[in-house]
């Protein structure tokens, strides 16, 4: 569903989803995340050092990642369950696919997965003729409206109540036409009735991962809804999906990124569940799958290991930067095209799509540096994003205006004598020009600026040349 | 003019010598936000110049030209060599000179160690007066109701955020309030603002929303560009708050028109 997105075509997301009455109105909401944040910091004085230490976990993993996934790998085998590797999305597809065939799947439900989102699992499922099940509520709202998740962790932040509602009217057909779905408690409720006839039908479970732990071989996943347990207990096998960084090599380890993670995401404590699976069902198990998978996909990542894009690799998922983004809240994550918005995915995209599909995305930030602020692994966001400005100036990429622009400025700006003339006469002139108003409601080249806002005319003489005219009539 | 020298300062033996980095929308735009930094300097004591500067650089910087930014970052730091600090109206350029100088030359040991030293003078003009100078009151009188905007670079690449503030809480007739989400960005970011004119604009608006909401009769920063950027929504929208560097402020300066405004006052 997402190999190819709309990255490109970003301006114009942007100008469709800025004129969405319906969006905009919803979109507030991701505000909420930042109150919550900054509660649940205030109220734990070690969070800033928690930070420095989740950083060095992640740090630490990448630098010997081969070393730890293998030996991940060695634990899923010698707890009963098997290991994939996948180089790209279409090895994931073919080997989650090959597996529900194999085993005669007719229905897969879901956990939530944004590996699964990147690798476009559903619509492979649904070409195979198998059933996909979101079981996640957000992610269940928007497999009904055949969108994608417009944040990580909040998939349906860009849809109010009244929107869920009229979606569950139109797709539960079977249901009283005059029940009431006025509080967001029936709507639950509704779902999670709805939802756990597919539980027990489905023949396999699909989740993501949050943390695969290399001296156990366990796969973690954290939820608030507890749909996923349910996902990976009930069908007769269940398979991981998961990224090559999601491996830390202990549990104390992903116990110490888990006090980051909730905390920079939603602002809890700790997530409601907290799901540990290792292995398929043991003898003497009074549950569980009898057959435990798990599919790890590179998808352009292991060439970020050692490249100044590194660091973007010990992102852990928790949507801080989005929340704290000025443009992500301005327009929310459809309009960045692709699985991953916000600032995290204007890095992410184009070192997985490529510049020339992403690279408006890591051009289209003020640099405010919020998102590196609240970053819990501290991943240089801004900076990352200028290192892919660079690559499309090298490349030539960005726009011709731009280089000329940029080209014709920096002969003035390096040579202090003519540039100190050249704008001292174009300020004047500007002054002359702007006089009547102080101000510009229109200029050439400058149609970004003035068809918005008004331009302040300069006040006339530069402040150089005002300078030195003082200063020659003392000396 | 209101101000008078509020702090002691150094000696005439110790006095500092400050170059000015005025940054170039200050240069080319407002020079009286240059006058203004220049008054608070010799005020407290430093001998202030004025060497012969273009742009710090930043819109190639930002903009992936690397080269560019380099070679305009030799310039200046060449320029200020004999200053014993640099200073500079602005938290973005300041980030510019203080942060990003020495990145810039990360791999390059002599010319890192340059601008690590360049980095090292380098000051944005309200934390300089205050951590530095240690200015604790200006004496200068505003009559109204304000609101500071903390520019993005300055808040969260220098630090500054308690400064202003304190010289502010100072002047005489002054009021200030808070703004509503007070550290989330005006959407100016340079060439962000033209290139991406309909995001600046819808991030903007709505901090135009939250300034009228404070019901503040001017809005300040300490750099430029965010004010010409909410000045020219305000503007725009019809709206009667003035928007001011808030060096014109501390030194007295305000006298003159508001930025967007011609010499006589609107009507």
């Amino acid at each position: 569903m997402n190999e190819a997105g709309t990255s490109a075509h970003f301006k114009e997301n942007v100008h469709e989803a800025l004129t969405d009455a319906r969006l905009q109105g919803a979109l507030g909401f991701s505000r909420n995340f930042v109150g919550r944040r900054a509660a649940a910091v205030a109220r734990l004085p070690e969070f800033e050092a928690l930070r420095d230490s989740a950083r060095a976990i992640k740090d630490h993993t990448l630098a010997h990642l081969d070393l730890y996934l293998e030996a991940y790998e060695r634990k899923v085998r010698e707890s009963g369950g098997e290991v994939h590797y996948a180089q790209d999305a279409e090895e994931a597809r073919e080997i989650v696919i090959g597996l529900c065939k194999a085993m005669g799947a007719k229905s897969v439900t879901k956990g939530k997965s944004m590996i699964a989102e990147e690798i476009g699992l559903n619509h492979a499922l649904e070409a195979a003729g198998i059933e996909p099940v979101e079981t996640d509520l957000g992610e269940y709202i928007i497999q009904l409206r055949g969108e994608t998740p417009s944040h990580i962790i909040a998939p349906a932040i860009h849809l109010t109540a009244k929107d869920v509602e009229q979606e569950f009217r139109r797709a539960h057909r079977d249901l009283p036409a005059d029940r009431s779905l006025a509080e967001p408690e029936q709507l639950l409720s509704e779902a999670r009735q709805v939802l756990r006839a597919k539980f027990l039908a489905a023949d396999v479970g699909v989740t993501g991962a949050n943390f695969l732990i290399a001296e156990t071989g366990t796969s973690i996943i954290v939820t608030n809804e507890g749909n996923g347990d349910l996902t990976q207990i009930l069908p007769q096998a269940h398979i991981v999906i998961a990224s090559i960084e999601k491996v830390v090599p202990t549990l104390e380890d992903a116990a110490q990124l888990m006090r980051v993670l909730a905390r920079s995401a939603t602002g809890q404590d700790a997530s409601v569940y907290t799901t540990l699976s290792t292995g398929p069902r043991r003898p003497g198990d009074p549950d569980g799958p009898r057959a435990y998978h798990v599919v790890i996909l590179d998808n352009g990542r292991s060439a970020m290991l050692g490249g100044e894009f590194e660091d973007m690799l010990r992102c852990i998922r928790c949507g801080a930067c989005m929340n704290h983004c000025p443009v992500y809240q301005a327009v929310g994550g459809h309009a960045y095209g692709w699985v991953y918005p916000g600032p995290m995915g204007a890095v992410l995209t184009p070192s997985l799509i490529g510049v020339a599909e992403g690279g408006q995305l890591p051009n289209a930030s003020t640099f405010c540096g919020r998102c590196e602020q609240v970053c819990p692994v501290r991943i240089p966001l801004p900076n990352m994003m200028r290192h892919w400005r660079e690559r499309e100036f090298e490349r030539r990429l960005s726009p011709a205006p731009l280089r000329y622009g940029l080209g014709f400025w920096a002969f003035f700006a390096s040579r202090p004598a003519l540039y100190r003339l050249a704008t001292d006469v174009t300020a004047r002139a500007m002054r002359l020009a702007g006089r009547n108003k102080g101000r510009f409601s229109w200029l050439p080249f400058a149609g970004g600026w003035t068809r918005y806002r008004d331009l302040a005319a300069p006040e006339g003489a530069t402040f150089q040349s005002q300078w030195r005219a003082k200063s020659g009539a003392v000396r | 003019m209101n101000a008078t020298a509020a702090s002691a300062g150094p000696t005439r033996t110790s006095q500092p010598r400050v170059g000015l980095f005025v940054t170039c929308l200050v240069d080319i735009i407002r020079p009286s936000v240059g006058f203004a930094a220049v008054k608070l300097l010799e005020d407290a004591g430093c001998k202030v110049i004025v060497p012969s500067q273009t742009c710090c650089g930043q819109p190639a910087y930002n903009s992936g030209d690397r080269a560019t930014a380099k070679a305009l970052a030799r310039q200046a730091i060449e320029a200020f060599e004999d200053c014993d600090y640099v200073v500079v109206p602005s938290g973005s350029c300041g980030g510019m000179l203080i942060k990003h100088y020495p990145d810039l030359f990360a791999g390059e040991p002599d010319l890192a160690e340059r601008a690590e030293r360049f980095a090292r003078k380098s000051h944005e003009l309200v934390s300089f007066l205050v951590d530095v100078l240690g200015v604790r009151k200006v004496a200068a009188r505003y009559e109204g109701t304000v609101a500071y905007h903390d520019s993005c670079a300055g808040l969260r690449e220098l630090g500054v955020k308690a400064q202003p503030r304190q010289l502010l809480a100072g002047v005489e007739g002054l009021t200030l309030v808070e703004l509503d989400e007070a550290e989330t960005c005006c959407g100016f970011g340079g060439l962000f603002a033209t290139k991406y004119g309909e995001l600046s604009n819808a991030i903007v608006s709505k901090k135009a929303g939250d300034i009228r909401a404070a019901r503040a009769d001017t809005v300040l920063a300490g750099d430029l560009g965010c004010l010409l950027n909410m000045a020219g929504k305000l503007g725009r929208d019809g709206s009667a708050v003035k928007a001011r560097h808030v060096a014109e402020i501390l030194a007295g300066m305000a006298d003159g028109p508001a930025i967007g405004e011609s010499k006589e006052p609107r009507q």
